[in-house]
């Protein structure tokens, strides 16, 4: 069994090197998006409008944070279920993005566009809001805050705990549960 | 007759919201720990470890367990020889679930359905009255997470499709979910009455303990049946693989048409969180 490996979430060149079913622990600096978030991006690139933050190169992370209590970081944040955003995301990775975090299978539209960007899913365990919590360093908003908590924050994380769910060359581990069943 | 006032009733729904959001219930805990111990999938143990891990964090930290606090459904039950004081029970109710949220730093999640405006305070509650003898008043909380619920369903089924029909459709609904709701999931199942009767009786069995079986022996013997089945399918927690896709099925009868046969599936996530309280 894979031993959990550290990686660096701008290390582009070595997010495209893991391997469906890998261990790892991110630090860095993602950006959080969620339904509302998703809606919006889409819509402002449709009208040729700018995005109010960077979306070539970066993690996007499915979460809806809790409001942050005296003297956190960030209240609880585990990931949201990953296919309401299905219908956004090629148009994303087309963009730049870089990967996807979140929960739960993806669609094959999402998986043949991973393999076209070299782009990378990972899984952050559902349910486990305050562990990830535990592992977010600094969080401030960038965008859209009118949306409440699906709003868009940057994180900066350390050993934030993942799976690789689809890699860059598009092996899905919810595929490869599938066929073994 | 017994009185009671509506500030009792607000405090007592929110202290029900501040311990039911942060952890799970206890029989929750420990399903997840058997689950742990039984698992043959190394990833599978590795999450649920990690689930095990999160819920000491979350009571250390004091932040909740899942960040998905969910909509609050209340289940109230009022004995008929009772009086409500002070006020509407139901604004209580709000008033109570308000300042739980507020207080506990919890996710406001519930929003208006078309226009998608949130209304900031995680009201209204999802309330289910019933009066039942006596003087006292129970309410039970179950704050629900929506990954869970929106992998739900229900089918009137046609009385040919009978028990086999029953198993399909729950078995069916347990793929679909797949790895989306959260695995291990709480399979709640109403079978009869009318549409919203079968919802509802699914969504009370979810207050069961988890791992209690039905009394009726028959129907226990279905829950097993079911529970080894869906266990069977190999989806595992976060439906990346294993032995553990439910910690338990639940199933809640109630008699129906001659012409129909409804059937609903609640999944509930591995979060469940019901508190109660008596006044």
């Amino acid at each position: 069994m894979n031993t959990r490996k550290s990686i660096n979430a701008d290390n582009t060149k070595e997010l495209e090197l893991l391997k469906c079913g890998d261990l790892v622990l991110l630090d860095g600096f993602i950006i959080t998006g969620r339904d509302a978030a998703h809606k919006r991006i889409f819509e402002l690139t449709k009208r040729n409008m700018p995005l109010p933050f960077k979306i070539k190169d970066q993690l996007i992370y499915y979460t809806g944070p809790c409001p942050s209590p005296p003297g956190h970081v960030i209240g609880s944040c585990g990931p949201t279920t990953s296919s309401r955003m299905d219908a956004y995301t090629p148009e994303l990775l087309d963009l730049g993005l870089k990967g996807m975090i979140g929960k739960g299978p993806r669609s094959k539209q999402v998986i043949d566009s991973i393999k076209k960007n070299k782009a990378i899913y990972f899984a952050a365990t559902g349910g486990a809001g305050a562990l990830i919590a535990s592992c977010v360093k600094g969080c401030s908003l960038i965008a859209f805050d009118d949306l409440g908590p699906e709003a868009v924050y940057k994180l900066y994380v350390e050993q934030f705990p993942l799976i690789v769910a689809i890699d860059s060359c598009g092996n899905s581990i919810y595929e490869i549960v599938d066929s073994r069943n | 007759m017994k009185e009671i006032h509506t500030d009792r009733i607000i405090e007592a729904v929110e202290q029900l919201c501040i311990d039911a959001c942060l952890v799970p219930s206890d029989d929750a805990i420990k399903a997840l720990q058997t689950a742990e111990k039984n698992e043959t999938s190394i990833l599978a143990k590795e999450v649920l470890t990690e689930l095990s891990k999160n819920v000491s964090i979350a009571k250390n930290l004091r932040i909740p367990s899942c960040q998905d606090t969910g909509m609050a459904v209340i289940f109230l039950e009022i004995g008929q020889n009772l009086r409500i004081t002070g006020g509407n029970l139901y604004q209580a109710i709000n008033e109570g679930v308000r300042r739980g949220y507020e207080k506990g730093f919890f996710r406001k999640s519930v929003l208006s359905p078309i226009d998608r405006k949130n209304t900031g305070d995680n009201t209204p509650a999802v309330i289910h009255t019933e009066i039942c003898d006596g003087d006292i008043v129970n309410i039970t909380l179950m704050p629900k997470g929506f990954g869970s619920e929106n992998m739900s369903r229900l089918k009137m089924l046609t009385p040919a499709e009978g028990l086999d029909g029953i198993k399909n459709f729950v078995l069916e609904t347990v793929n679909m979910a797949a790895g989306n709701p959260c695995p291990p999931i709480i399979v709640g199942t109403g079978i009869g009455g009318t549409m919203e009767k079968a919802a509802l009786l699914a969504k009370k069995s979810l207050l069961r303990e988890i791992g209690s079986t039905n009394p009726d022996t028959f129907l226990a013997e279905i829950e097993s049946e079911l529970l080894t089945s869906i266990n069977k399918t190999g989806i595992g927690p976060q439906g990346l693989g294993g032995i553990t896709t439910a910690l338990a099925v639940h199933i809640e009868t109630f008699p129906t048409h001659i012409a129909g046969l409804p059937v609903a599936v609640n999944i509930q996530c591995h979060a469940v969180r019901h508190r109660q309280a008596t006044l």
